[in-house]
């Protein structure tokens, strides 16, 4: 009986994936095939269907050929309309997705990318968590749709089902099918909301590491993409290869922040990587060069938004 | 007044300008395909108010407020009650129907309310082939479809900009390729063998004939060039001479009328020498007549016989409707004439046409007995060159046959029906006047007789011992060619009606299009439906067998457009198919080929999870890169030999 049962459940999974198997999600490409995209009468068509019947009843009450007749065509106008439904979803394709970046509970932005099957699709639409959009599809063109998601927590965030309808071409027919990509985006730690600053390392140490204060040009290195163009040494670039860009000696104040998990031992995990996010976010938003320290990562001295994502990246990736 | 227009909520899906303008342009066909029926007035406003509906929501968007609704429904009901007397019926509804429909539009200014509207505009549609189910008619209702299905479509979000004119094309196909699905099912609903409730009362009378005939009631008729039935013989198609069409046989006459003998009788008795095969396709009459040759032999399933075997419908015919007759050419009717028939056909009202009765009885003095003599001498008296044919003659008094014979001797084949039977029954010879078509139009394209409402035509018969009643036509007697050529060419006080030889082929042509449409579409009753399935060898195919037949032509129809629906382009390059089928077989033992994944990497991965078929899938990679990377062109040779291999390979899945 088990084994009866067993058997049952893994055809269906083979036939109907998407109809026993939707909680398992599957990898990118997802296209859709016959076997996935369920159609069924919307409230419009089973309308219709009732007045159909009922001009029809009239027709053959009456006898009256001519009515018979355009009531059998608009039948079978409204019973085809149900192939060029699926036809609008058939072969569709998921191709990639892609995430923005957002802090937990704010909302992540989620690209889809859609690939048809060389005809045109049209009145085509995709919904996720009550947001719905629209598109239509035309030859080999790709589309991206952007959705946006809610996160609730740090870490590693699968994305939900995805359902793709339609109600083409009349809107009496509503054929539909999930997306459940095997997809996840990463959340940032939510910074907390006020503490205190970072524990600066000492005085002695700071003179050593700086020996000259102010503005003051300390050295040239290559450019960074991200590097202010002011900063850049453009005559003594124009003599080598690359760009190179002016170094200069922290103010006063304005050093390095070398932010160390260790060196918050006092508090629990979850408090430690908000205060660094918090950290991490106000040397950003200061221009200030940090470093971030992490039982498995260690990111050197950097600043700009591509070492802000790093580092967001690096602490919401803490077990 | 400065009318505010309620802003529409926010949850509802607007409606689009294009939407608004297809359902605008909907209603306005189904406006156009009721104006017939509906009073001048009612088309007037409806019409003002939907332009003027479409002009102020090109401008700005919003729904009409209740206090302009409610009291235009209001009026609507008012008007349609004052004006049909209720609100239901047929015309009423249709009326009320229409009326709803525009202030319906009034209102729209979401997609569902569009929805609403195109569903109740369709079934408005069909509406309108309730007064006339012509083929014009329901060509033009199929045209309506094409917005209606248009505006559905518009309603749908994110759609390829289109032209307001390309916004049908897509439509037009679709109804052109459900056609076939649609003929079918058409052709195989099981009709009703009898109505579920009563049928609606027949249009506006027509003209044709009628069963009481006074001379000159015909003088209208016989100017009406519509097609009254066609007929189709089995066989040659007789002579003009005897193309006479019986539909009504008048006994009784009171001075003025001719009417028919309301006495229930059997048939009469007939002895029939040669036999003729024929079928009529009789346009809607509004009269409960099927007229047939004479003389029928038997009657038409959709009739029965009356007492002087004229062929009786149970009901006016309002829709076309096709029948086969046998008649006899050559016969003898009621060879025994009883003595309450022998009074009825001798019968003439007192204190009338005293000159007629005396001429006639002068007759009877001079030839005696001798029926064939006197009959004679009234035929002689018609042909003697005083009376002349037309079709607008002189009015008639109180002694009309006296005035018609003596003094004014004009007239058409009512009058000299009539003169001639009275003058028979004054010299006491039974005589009766029979009413129907005579000759018509031989459509050579079609192959069949086209009988128009201006070949109607009456005719006296005599009873003469013997030889029962025998047809003799006075108005032969006036003109012959009346008899030989047709009504149409006798009248020629009306000028010629189709101007040269190419309009009267089209209106041929033409004609032989409606016949097809009178006799294969509406004419496609029960009846016909039941011997559908005799050529499979199914007798008399009832609703089962006709449900069943219905089934499996939908699931046929299904299938086609399944296949349709699923079928994808084929592959057109022979390696990159036989690579795929080679992807298909791995993936049966799930080694599936990732997207980013190269055939080398691809076909090695297999070749390591399949290591007892190294040597055949390696040898397969080699020969595909070779194949695919080392020629412009794939040496057949080599393409069919890789092609070869890979239908030969079967992936067996290694036991562990």
């Amino acid at each position: 009986m088990r084994d009866t049962y067993a058997r049952l459940q893994r055809w269906a999974e083979r036939k109907l994936p998407s109809l026993t198997r939707y909680r398992r999600a599957e990898p990118l490409p997802i296209r859709l095939h016959r076997r996935r995209i369920y159609i069924v009468p919307s409230f419009f068509g089973i309308g219709f269907c009732v007045l159909l019947f009922v001009m029809l009843i009239g027709a053959l009450n009456y006898a009256n050929n001519a009515a018979l007749l355009l009531t059998c065509l608009l039948g079978a106008a409204a019973a085809s309309s149900m192939l060029v439904a699926f036809r609008s979803l058939n072969g569709l394709q998921l191709t990639s997705i892609q995430s923005g970046h957002a802090i937990a509970g704010a909302p992540i932005q989620i690209r889809l990318h859609f690939v048809g099957q060389g005809r045109t699709h049209q009145g085509i639409r995709v919904e996720m968590e009550s947001q719905t959009h629209a598109f239509a599809l035309q030859g080999d063109e790709k589309i991206r749709v952007d959705l946006s998601m809610a996160t609730f927590e740090r870490g590693w965030q699968a994305l939900p089902r995805i359902k793709v309808w339609s109600t083409w071409p009349f809107g009496l027919f509503r054929t539909w099918s999930w997306l459940y990509p095997d997809q996840t985006v990463l959340v940032w730690p939510r910074p907390e909301a006020a503490g205190p600053p970072p524990n600066l390392p000492s005085d002695d140490e700071e003179q050593r590491r700086q020996p000259r204060r102010g503005d003051d040009l300390a050295a040239l290195r290559d450019y960074h993409p991200g590097d202010p163009t002011r900063h850049i040494a453009w005559k003594v670039s124009a003599r080598h290869h690359g760009l190179l860009v002016k170094e200069f000696e922290q103010p006063h104040g304005r050093r390095d922040w070398q932010l160390d998990w260790r060196q918050l031992k006092h508090l629990d995990s979850e408090s430690r990587i908000s205060r660094l996010a918090r950290w991490i976010g106000e040397a950003e938003a200061a221009g200030r060069a940090s470093s971030l320290w992490l039982p498995d990562e260690d990111i050197p001295s950097g600043r700009g938004r591509p070492h802000y994502e790093r580092c967001m990246n690096a602490l919401a990736r803490m077990p | 007044m400065k009318i505010v227009w309620r802003r529409e909520p926010r949850h509802e899906e607007p409606l689009e300008r294009r939407a608004f303008d297809l359902l605008t342009l909907t209603i306005a066909g189904v406006l156009l395909l009721h104006i017939g029926h509906l009073p001048i007035w009612l088309v007037l406003v409806l019409v003002l108010l939907l332009v003027w509906r479409w002009y102020k929501r090109r401008e700005r968007s919003g729904r009409a407020p209740a206090y302009l609704k409610l009291p235009l429904l209001g009026l609507l009901a008012v008007a349609i009650v004052t004006s049909y007397g209720s609100l239901f019926g047929r015309e009423a509804g249709a009326a009320l129907a229409v009326g709803l429909l525009v202030l319906k539009l009034m209102e729209s200014e979401s997609a569902r309310d569009a929805r609403v509207a195109t569903a109740f505009s369709c079934f408005a549609l069909m509406t309108a082939l309730l007064f006339d189910q012509g083929m014009v008619i329901t060509f033009l209702v199929a045209l309506c479809l094409l917005p209606a299905l248009a505006t559905l479509r518009a309603l749908e979000p994110a759609r390829l900009p289109l032209s307001f004119r390309r916004e049908f094309l897509p439509v037009l196909t679709m109804l052109a390729l459900s056609l076939p699905l649609a003929l079918f099912a058409f052709v195989a609903v099981p009709r009703l063998s009898s109505p579920l409730w009563g049928a609606p009362p027949s249009a506006q009378a027509r003209t044709g004939l009628s069963d009481r005939m006074s001379p000159g009631d015909f003088a209208e008729l016989l100017n009406d060039d519509r097609p009254a039935m066609r007929v189709s013989f089995d066989g040659p198609p007789p002579p003009n001479n005897l193309r006479y069409f019986r539909a009504y046989v008048m006994w009784r006459y009171d001075g003025r009328d001719w009417g028919r003998s309301d006495v229930p009788r059997e048939p009469a008795a007939l002895t029939a020498e040669r036999t003729i095969r024929y079928q009529v396709s009789l346009e809607p009459n509004g009269q409960a007549v099927l007229p047939a040759m004479d003389v029928p032999v038997e009657a038409p399933s959709q009739g029965q016989f009356g007492g002087d075997r004229e062929i009786v419908a149970p009901r006016p015919v309002n829709d076309a409707l096709t029948y086969s007759v046998t008649s006899a050419l050559a016969y003898r009717l009621q060879p025994e004439l009883d003595d309450r028939s022998r009074r009825r056909a001798l019968q003439l009202p007192g204190g009338y046409n005293p000159k007629t009765l005396a001429l006639a009885r002068s007759w009877r003095q001079q030839h005696g007995d001798d029926t064939a003599g006197i009959v004679r001498e009234a035929l002689n008296l018609f042909h003697n060159g005083v009376f002349r044919y037309t079709l607008g003659p002189a009015p008639l008094g109180r002694d009309a046959m006296d005035d018609f014979l003596f003094s004014t001797h004009e007239g058409f084949c009512e009058h000299y029906a009539s003169a001639f039977t009275i003058l028979m029954r004054a010299a006491g010879i039974p005589a009766r006047v029979v009413t129907g078509y005579q000759g018509g139009y031989w459509n050579s394209l079609g192959n069949y007789l086209l009988v128009r409402q201006s070949d109607a035509h009456a005719w006296g018969e005599v009873w003469m011992a013997g030889r029962g009643w025998v047809r003799f036509d006075p108005t032969a007697a006036v003109r012959p060619d009346r008899i030989d050529l047709g009504a149409s060419a006798v009248a020629d006080d009306r000028g010629e009606w189709f101007g040269s030889s190419w309009l009267r082929d089209a209106r041929n042509h033409w004609d032989v299009v409606n016949r097809w449409w009178n006799q294969g579409v509406l004419g496609f009753s029960a009846i016909r439906q039941r011997g559908l399935l005799s050529p499979l060898g199914i007798k008399d195919a009832d609703a089962e067998k006709l449900g069943l037949v219905l089934a499996f032509g939908c699931v046929l129809f299904a299938m086609i457009g399944l296949a349709w629906a699923l079928w994808r382009q084929r592959e057109t390059d022979p390696l990159r198919a036989a690579m795929m089928r080679l992807e298909h077989k791995l993936a049966g033992i799930d080694i599936v080929r990732r997207p980013s994944e190269g055939p080398q990497h691809y076909l090695t991965r297999a070749a390591r999870a399949l290591p007892h078929q190294r040597d055949t899938l390696e040898r397969l990679m080699r020969s595909y890169l070779d194949l695919r990377y080392a020629h412009d062109e794939p040496p057949p040779e080599l393409l069919s030999a890789f092609r070869q291999a890979v239908r030969e390979f079967r992936p067996r899945r290694v036991v562990k």
